[in-house]
């Protein structure tokens, strides 16, 4: 089955991220796949590049990154919650003529359309932190 | 794409944060694609509809705004659970009167019509 993730929660403050990334596993272990993962709302945090947890813990966005540059799957970031909560891209800072960008490698920003495309013509769409 | 109907649920307390405004950017996005959309209000999300919001002072952009406009944009159908509202002790006459009130099982009645669900 052909599968698309939603994601919602931010890393800190939610549980979404992490089981989101098992699930993805899971799905990919079972012979299924997975053509893209959408971040929204708080869920745009799971793609900062400087996220740094002490090195006991999970840092999910490498976790993702690693995950999605060994699969080919389109990790997509929703640009409008993206720039609210301070996670852009070198055009996007250059842009809006910020100081720094910290968009991960292997993620991009893009539209909303993005998630309905994923919506409609994937076999199954799950949502992590709604 | 093809004529899916699209359902976008929407739960969340109109300025909990940004959760609400969000669910309806949804929702715009995907009826200016033509595809049949609906809006389901249901838990706090039936806050989102309360007349005579005045988050000025917050100061927070008034939701209200844009629900007077989702004809507009192609939306014709906006649904209120009204069981959220008794649950929370709020009279459908509170609200703005664009919406259709589902009454007990409605909310399960109509999703199962719709092809697609989107929650937030």
């Amino acid at each position: 089955m052909n599968y698309a993730l939603a994601v919602y929660g931010a890393t800190g403050n939610s549980q979404a991220g992490q089981t989101a990334l098992s699930f993805a596993k899971a799905v990919l272990a079972s012979g299924h796949s997975i053509s893209r993962i959408f971040f929204y709302q708080d869920g745009v945090q799971n793609a900062s590049s400087l996220s740094n947890p002490p090195q006991d813990e999970v840092n999910l966005p490498s976790e993702w990154q690693a995950l999605v540059q060994q699969h080919g799957i389109d990790a997509v970031v929703c640009i409008a919650a993206a720039l609210r909560r301070g996670i852009v891209d070198a055009g996007e800072a250059e842009r809006y003529q910020l100081p720094a960008n910290n968009l991960a490698e292997g993620f991009e920003l893009s539209g909303l359309g993005q998630l309905l495309e994923s919506l409609i013509e994937t076999d199954r769409l799950i949502t992590f932190g709604a | 794409m093809s004529q899916t109907s699209v359902c976008i649920i929407s739960s969340q307390s109109p300025y909990r944060g940004q959760g609400a405004r969000e669910a309806l950017d949804a929702a715009l996005v995907s009826a200016s694609y033509d595809l049949p959309t609906s809006l389901v209000l249901m838990g706090d999300g039936v806050y989102q509809l309360l007349d005579h919001q005045a988050p000025d002072q917050l100061p927070r952009k008034n939701l209200l705004a844009m629900f007077k406009s989702l004809e507009l944009y192609g939306i014709d159908t906006v649904y209120v659970d009204s069981e959220s509202l008794a649950e929370r002790g709020l009279e459908s006459e509170q609200l703005l009167p664009v919406y259709t009130l589902l009454e007990g099982d409605g909310v399960a009645t109509f999703l199962a019509t719709q092809a697609k669900v989107l929650n937030f």
